[in-house]
């Protein structure tokens, strides 16, 4: 951000402040609150996913004049990733009617919230990440881990490897490390990595690499001994690159490294340099700019001035394509909603029905402008992650390219486990399970 | 049992983690220049060595030339320390530890906010010409990039030893160091000598932070390398350069080696909280570190 942007946005933030202050929402109007985070440790992948959502939002209201004619309008508040800013911002920013979702794009803020939102009945969406167990729309009704919860990237990311060797029954006798951030985020996936090593006969060591993860040699050196046969990178933000970086330097093969999905980003391997040649990773949304939406924004939104992205040539990069994934998942809720409740205005419950009847299939999906840029999704009242299919893609040395065809996790076998988990928690927290007539009642204001 | 045991993984463990150590020391060193001559904790250090990256690697992303982009990083490093010193320690002169150390922290936060103001959110590599290729010593893998680095350690010690030992300035220092007030009673300008020391942190910060850059990668996350500074100034005392090498190599071999062989015992992921433990043992043991001066104050 340069100087002068930084003004530009102080200026924009100060009318933001306004924004909030009059909360009256118009009666054409629906509203996203924003907690985004633009500076701090984890800027630059905050900059790319809220620049993206906010170009597609803005796409809708150039090109086609809102949804249906209800103009989007936002707000953004700074987190900087830390969850009691998180928490503020959400505070700060309930008051504003006609909130159409949540979207922190951070799981700790998410966590948090959860009890706050579902009081509320506003969706809060986490997308690609969030407990595996929200999955489960019987117990937590407004959240929704849309397209990929962590226990499908595990699933997807082994039925990659076993591709790559042949079929899932040349798994049997191989090795697999997962080198994992030392978090709730990172170890959110030991068990299921210790039951697909049972399913399917590999074995796994599964490693933990400290906050920040800026070094990484004994857990590198310990892997070189193991001599495992893939390593699974499920890391964030600088322990990415020192992965790959301290791969090289103890000389394990960096193709024989395979990325969760924050662990995909254009951001994990630039400051490695050479040494991410190779390199692949797992993702629900392709990069590059040649999507025709992708296309769209380029033409309408940057072309009127309005793109979000100060630097165009992260146009296109893994976290704006996913930010933009994102702005059609939430556009094409409150679509979906308006056909159901009328077109104005709807409140977060009405929302929340439109994420549970959000079914977009691959010709949906090329109608949108977004074929190869995602697959499919398929939300119902009780599976709110809605079936999202991953692909892969390597990093080299420039960009990504994909190097497979969309791959569907094993849903059927991770589904008794998650619902297993979340009426667990259902039973600690006194929570009475939904029903799909439960799911249907709607509050309309 | 002991027959089982692999030595030659060992080894290449210990050299590892005294290389890694290396790396620490360097952070290291810059906290020792500004404690030695003005006894504070200058917690800014991170933050010094992120802004210096950053500004080197966006000068040569804008196509300064290598050469130049380093020269005028340093320049602006020099500008910043004496900036810093006369807004914000000058006026602060006599004032408790605990009141310099509270600036110095949020100095630390306006460094970074500026060093992302000024330079962007984005992160950059940085590739320095060192290829990090392992080389294979007698079936131990050494990483060529943390053997650079410990030669450019080794020679600014070199540098900083020779520069405290036979300048003018270096002996002033030395004078400043052992007692301030002696120092102003025999004419020796302080505030020139802290100018001058908050330069060389920043030339410390400038080395650092390209190294620890090519490393990482430069983002925001390098001004956290100073926590790993902090338990190789417990261990080797906040006052001696040769105590933050010598802490720096024991700190690194011993929280590698403790991930490798009993991290298992506590669930991995130790070696960040057993560096701290190592210094906290030693600050029982020796309060002052290893090399550190034994204050004596007359009561």
């Amino acid at each position: 951000m340069t100087f002068l942007s930084t003004i530009k946005a102080a200026a924009l933030s100060a009318a933001m402040i306004v924004s909030v202050a009059l909360p009256a929402a118009h009666a054409d109007e629906q509203y996203f609150p924003l907690q985004s985070y633009r500076v701090g440790p984890y800027a630059a992948g905050g900059t790319g996913f809220f620049g993206g959502f906010i170009d597609y939002l803005n796409l809708i209201n150039i090109r086609d004049g809102g949804v249906n004619g209800v103009k989007l309008t936002w707000d953004e508040c700074e987190t900087q990733y830390e969850v009691e800013r998180g928490v503020e911002c959400y505070e700060r920013q309930k008051s504003h009617a006609g909130a159409a979702a949540w979207n922190p794009l951070s799981v700790g803020i998410a966590y948090a919230m959860i009890d706050r939102i579902t009081a509320d009945k506003v969706p809060l969406i986490t997308v690609n990440h969030g407990r595996t167990d929200s999955t489960d729309g019987r117990v937590f009704p407004y959240v929704f881990p849309l397209l990929l919860n962590p226990y499908s990237e595990t699933s997807g990311i082994v039925n990659y490897i076993a591709a790559k060797e042949g079929g899932i029954d040349k798994l049997k006798g191989k090795k697999i490390v997962v080198l994992y951030h030392g978090s709730p985020y990172g170890k959110e996936t030991i068990p299921i990595y210790e039951l697909l090593a049972q399913k399917y006969g590999f074995t796994v060591q599964q490693i933990e690499v400290p906050h920040p993860g800026n070094e990484q040699q004994s857990q590198w050196l310990t892997i070189r001994r193991a001599k495992p046969d893939f390593v699974v990178l499920r890391g964030w933000g600088v322990m990415n690159p020192v992965a790959l970086k301290t791969a090289v330097k103890v000389g394990f093969p960096v193709d024989h490294i395979v990325g969760n999905v924050w662990s995909n980003s254009e951001e994990d391997v630039i400051p490695a340099g050479d040494a991410a040649k190779g390199y692949t990773a797992i993702t629900t949304q392709a990069s590059g700019n040649t999507y025709p939406v992708v296309q769209e924004i380029v033409k309408t939104v940057y072309g009127a001035s309005k793109g979000n992205l100060e630097d165009k040539s992260r146009i296109g990069s893994v976290y704006h394509n996913l930010g933009i994934v994102n702005g059609i998942l939430n556009v094409e809720a409150i679509r979906v909603a308006q056909e159901k409740f009328g077109h104005r205005t709807l409140t977060g419950d009405e929302v929340r029905w439109g994420f549970e009847h959000l079914k977009l299939d691959p010709a949906k999906v090329e109608a949108l402008g977004a074929k190869d840029l995602f697959h499919s999704i398929n939300v119902s009242w009780d599976n709110h992650e809605g079936e999202g299919y991953v692909t892969f893609q390597q990093w080299d040395g420039k960009k990504w390219n994909v190097v497979s065809d969309w791959i569907a996790p094993d849903w059927a076998l991770l589904r008794p486990i998650i619902e297993k988990s979340a009426e667990a928690y259902a039973a600690e927290k006194g929570i009475k399970l939904r029903t799909a007539d439960d799911a249907n009642a709607v509050t309309t204001n | 049992m002991i027959a089982d045991f692999d030595y030659q993984f060992f080894i290449e463990v210990l050299v590892g983690g005294l290389l890694s150590g290396v790396m620490y020391s360097l952070v290291a060193i810059g906290f020792v220049l500004i404690y030695k001559t003005s006894g504070v904790l200058n917690f800014a250090q991170g933050a010094l060595l992120l802004f210096a990256a950053l500004t080197f690697v966006s000068l040569v992303e804008r196509g300064v030339p290598f050469a130049l982009a380093l020269v005028a990083t340093f320049a602006i490093m020099v500008a910043i320390g004496i900036a810093i010193e006369r807004t914000v320690l000058r006026p602060l002169t006599n004032k408790p530890p605990i009141t310099l150390f509270m600036a110095t922290l949020g100095l630390s936060y306006i460094i970074e906010g500026a060093a992302q103001l000024i330079w962007g959110t984005q992160v950059h590599g940085l590739d320095l010409g060192i290829e990090d290729v392992p080389l294979e010593v007698g079936g131990v893998l050494i990483s060529q990039f943390d053997i650079f680095a410990a030669v450019v350690a080794a020679g600014m010690v070199l540098l900083l030893s020779l520069f405290f030992r036979y300048t003018r300035i270096g002996l002033s220092f030395r004078a400043v160091a052992d007692d301030q007030f002696a120092a102003l009673a025999v004419g020796l300008r302080l505030p020139l000598i802290w100018a001058t020391v908050w330069a060389a942190a920043g030339l410390v910060a400038l080395v650092a932070g390209l190294l620890w850059g090519a490393r990482l990668g430069v983002q925001f996350s390098l001004s956290l390398v100073v926590l790993k500074a902090l338990p190789v100034l417990v261990l080797g005392g906040f006052d001696s350069i040769l105590g933050a090498i010598v802490g720096g190599l024991l700190i690194g071999a011993s929280e590698k080696l403790a991930e490798v062989y009993i991290g298992d015992y506590f669930g991995g992921g130790i070696e960040s909280w057993f560096a701290y433990v190592v210094a906290l043992v030693f600050l029982l043991i020796r309060p002052s570190g290893l090399f550190g001066q034994k204050l004596v104050e007359r009561v």
